[in-house]
């Protein structure tokens, strides 16, 4: 303590135990910065209208975000680790297709392979699975641009879809397609279960397990991680993998949820998945972010979209107001964390 | 006499076909602190990397307390003996110090991590060092001596008894570096070995006990602190004896001290300096010195619009020089060869010619149209005048070496016919014969009667001016008129002719 006495403006720092639980406190809060804007809305569609508040609703809106969440939580965790991937929306549609391809007799525009169910629900997660580690190989141990990568894997993807199908869209496939979405637990969708189930384990992770902190340290600073022993690399990839497999459990919910495959299934929605995880505050930057966080961006979304309906808005002025009203929870979350959207 | 902690013997390491250290030696005794100095370039950094072991060196050995040093790709082994503090951060900026602290080897609870446990075993760490930290404080908020010494503290948890500060005192102020040496003597009483990098040789005097000396690439002497005055050891970095000195100095130019001022600048004030006065005649040429934090590049660059200084005046031939604003200062007529021309010189994907023209573009042609003979000719002439090898404008500028792509970077600033011609680093990592064409190139704007303001590390940039300014930490402490000698410019540089 020699140079406590040589250095008196050290004395400031001796009340640590409160600024610590200040600095707690203001991160908390900074979680929990969305809330507020969640709750004003519930309040609002409530006001504007009497069918918002039941339980019948608030089950739908639960259920039209369950696959846009799984999909916000894959490219969270591509984000927090420092990356891009835009091709989680084209397999959000492939990956569903190509099961459904793999069970549809030729007549119904399928291969003929006509695959039991449960084989074809398997090759949907494989494919999912392959397309990530394909962009990660091509992202980490190419060092190709993640952004532009992705971008074009979206392109290919999309058109793979197109070729395949020629443009048709798949129905008619085996129950356990629709099963997630057509399903319920407690009246609310198995979708929603296994979307929130989701959001637990990996906040879990990231919280709790070295693997989840370690895509924090590689978001924020690479070379400090890798100086620290975490295989850089190595997790990256995982996280690629991860993240296709989530997005093609997406694509299930969201066959499940409109009943058929078009070849255009998850198309423009990889902007509303950043809109989501940017309004809940992860950052495209790496290394910040929370699941909750992103949970709440979704669920703010989904609010949106169902209260524009409800408010029987005209379909041709949908788009605009729902890209408004992202613009504007974007400023409002800029100004309520006091950070930087970098 | 106790077995060195650290002993690296006749390391010889190349980079290519530059050798960065022809015989680099070090013998560290546990519980000192060991100063290592030379001027940039005399191989501190490699040395320091092969001491770090992120590199093999290409011969010799290094040994740590008698035992050979471990295979480079067991990171843990050198983890437990010798880490460095870098000026550039090696935690993670958005992670609690707790975490930064135990990142990866996070305590864990049946697989999981404990957060609780990790609070404690961190405060229970830096408790035991002696650092008032927050372990709860996010990482990014850190002051930088809090960072640093939360960097050395997780160096000591992993067991390693010696430790790297390169360069430590770079951004700290007076206060900071003060408490900075007062943990060091502190961790020193506690059986930590330091390795000490710094440019400041009085700061080498007031906390280390020992001194190795690195000259071009080679090993001078080691010395106890005490044994060697500050004379002898400017002596020993700037390569020269006392008797070989006066044979250096220069012949004196006959300066006009009656040619009207064209520079005249006032009360410059920044964050990197503090109240420069900075005068320059025509055709004189003035000299900026200092170490790499001593602010003279930032003095410099406010002059040409790339820094904004937060208060003062400059005047260039009686007209205000606008700050902040690179076109303005161009049209006003200032011309510059920036720091960096990897950086900041050349656009490596354009031609010779597109690259000597860029910034006069507007005189060759109407309403922002270019005229692509116009062009042609100009960058041909520049081409000539300035003794460019390149087969024509045409020819990217990525064929170019170093020498010659520097010639461009001078070209294009001499383009605009400047009436001051700022150079920052103009002959940086650029052979012997591309040097003596470029600052001839400094004398003959000089004679045009260009006022010349060069910005330098190399003595032999300085000694063409007609005075060098000495800046240190933001200050200028010292003038010195043409027919310096090298170890009074070194000596200023370093500070150790003034407290």
């Amino acid at each position: 303590m020699a140079d406590t006495k040589a250095a008196p403006p050290l004395a400031p720092l001796h009340t640590p135990a409160a600024r610590s639980a200040r600095t707690v406190l203001l991160r908390r809060a900074r979680e929990l910065a969305l809330v507020p804007a969640l709750l004003l809305l519930m309040v609002l569609g409530a006001v504007v209208n009497d069918s918002f508040l039941t339980e019948r609703n608030l089950i739908s809106i639960l259920g039209a975000s369950a696959a846009l969440a799984m999909v916000v939580l894959a490219e969270s965790l591509v984000l927090i680790t420092g990356k891009f991937d835009l091709s989680l929306e084209s397999v959000v549609g492939i990956a569903p297709a190509v099961g459904a391809l793999l069970v549809l007799p030729v007549a119904q525009s399928g291969w003929g392979t006509e695959f039991p169910a449960v084989l074809a629900m398997l090759a949907i997660l494989v494919v999912g699975g392959a397309i990530g580690a394909f962009n990660g190989v091509l992202v980490v141990k190419f060092k190709l641009n993640a952004f532009i990568v992705t971008l074009a894997m979206l392109i290919v993807l999309r058109g793979l879809l197109v070729g395949a199908t020629q443009g048709k869209t798949l129905f008619g496939m085996p129950d356990s397609f629709y099963s997630l979405a057509t399903t319920t637990f407690l009246t609310i969708p198995m979708s929603v279960w296994v979307a929130a189930i989701s959001f637990g384990a990996a906040g879990f992770v990231l919280k709790y397990h070295r693997i989840g902190r370690a895509l924090y340290a590689i978001g924020g600073n690479a070379d400090a991680a890798r100086a620290a022993g975490i295989r850089v690399e190595r997790v990256m990839l995982g996280v690629f993998v991860v993240a296709g497999v989530l997005a093609s459990v997406g694509g299930i919910m969201q066959t499940g949820y409109v009943g058929a495959i078009s070849a255009n299934q998850g198309q423009n929605m990889i902007f509303t998945v950043f809109a989501a995880a940017v309004i809940g505050g992860i950052s495209l930057d790496g290394g910040k972010g929370t699941m909750f966080g992103a949970l709440t961006g979704v669920l703010l979304l989904g609010v949106v979209q169902n209260l524009l309906t409800l408010a029987q808005v005209p379909s041709f002025w949908i788009q605009a107001i729902y890209g408004g009203i992202i613009l504007v929870a974007l400023m409002i979350a800029r100004v309520t964390t006091g950070r930087a959207q970098d | 006499m106790s077995t060195p902690l650290v002993e690296a013997r006749g390391i010889v390491k190349r980079y290519g076909p530059t050798t960065a250290l022809a015989d680099g030696r070090l013998t560290v005794l546990p519980g000192e602190s060991h100063a290592l100095v030379g001027r940039n370039g005399a191989g501190k950094s490699t040395l320091v990397t092969l001491l770090t072991g992120l590199q093999a060196p290409d011969e010799g050995t290094v040994r740590f307390d008698g035992e050979a040093a471990p295979p480079l790709a067991d990171r843990d082994a050198w983890r437990r003996k010798v880490a460095c503090v870098y000026q550039r951060p090696t935690v993670v900026p958005e992670l609690t110090v707790a975490e930064n602290l135990f990142i990866n080897r996070q305590p864990l609870k049946r697989r999981f991590i404990s957060w609780r446990r990790l609070k404690a075993e961190a405060t229970e760490l830096l408790d035991a060092w002696d650092v008032h930290v927050d372990p709860e404080a996010r990482t990014a908020d850190l002051k930088v001596e809090d960072r640093q010494m939360v960097e050395i503290a997780r160096a000591l948890s992993f067991g390693a008894r010696f430790i790297v500060l390169d360069e430590p005192t770079a951004q700290l102020d007076n206060r900071e570096i003060e408490r900075l040496f007062s943990r060091m003597r502190a961790l020193q009483d506690s059986g930590v070995t330091f390795l000490f990098i710094s440019h400041h040789l009085q700061e080498v005097y007031e906390v280390c006990q020992t001194v190795t000396v690195l000259r071009d690439a080679r090993w001078i002497t080691t010395a106890p602190v005490a044994d060697l005055p500050r004379a002898a050891l400017v002596e020993a970095m700037a390569g020269e004896s006392l008797e070989t000195i006066a044979e250096q100095a220069v012949q004196e130019r006959i300066v006009d001290d009656t040619a009207p001022l064209l520079l005249d600048a006032r009360g410059l004030s920044s964050e990197s300096f503090e109240n420069i006065d900075l005068t320059v005649r025509r055709g004189e040429v003035v000299g900026l010195a200092g170490s790499s934090a001593s602010g003279k590049i930032e003095l410099a660059e406010s002059l040409t619009g790339l820094h904004t200084p937060t208060s003062g005046t400059a005047h260039l031939d009686g007209k205000r020089l606008p700050f902040g604003d690179v076109q303005a200062a161009l049209n006003a007529g200032v011309g510059c060869v920036p720091r960096d021309r990897h950086a900041q010189g050349l656009v490596i994907g354009m031609t010779v010619g597109d690259n000597a023209t860029m910034s006069v573009l507007d005189r060759l042609g109407r309403f922002g149209f270019v005229g692509t003979e116009r062009k042609r000719a100009v960058a041909t002439e520049l081409i000539e005048r300035l003794d460019v090898h390149t087969e024509g404008p045409d020819q990217p500028v990525s064929d170019l070496s170093g020498g010659n792509a520097q010639k461009v970077v001078m070209a294009r600033a001499l383009a605009s016919d400047p009436r001051l011609l700022v150079l920052i680093n103009p002959t940086a990592g650029v052979d012997v014969k591309s040097k003596e064409s470029l600052l001839a190139r400094v004398d003959s704007a000089r004679e045009d009667g260009t006022a010349v303001l060069v910005v330098s590390d190399e003595l032999d940039d300085l000694r063409r001016c007609d005075r060098v300014l000495v800046l240190f930490h933001g200050r200028v402490v010292a003038e010195h008129e043409a027919g310096w000698r090298d170890h009074e410019l070194i000596a200023s540089i370093e500070g150790v002719d003034h407290g």
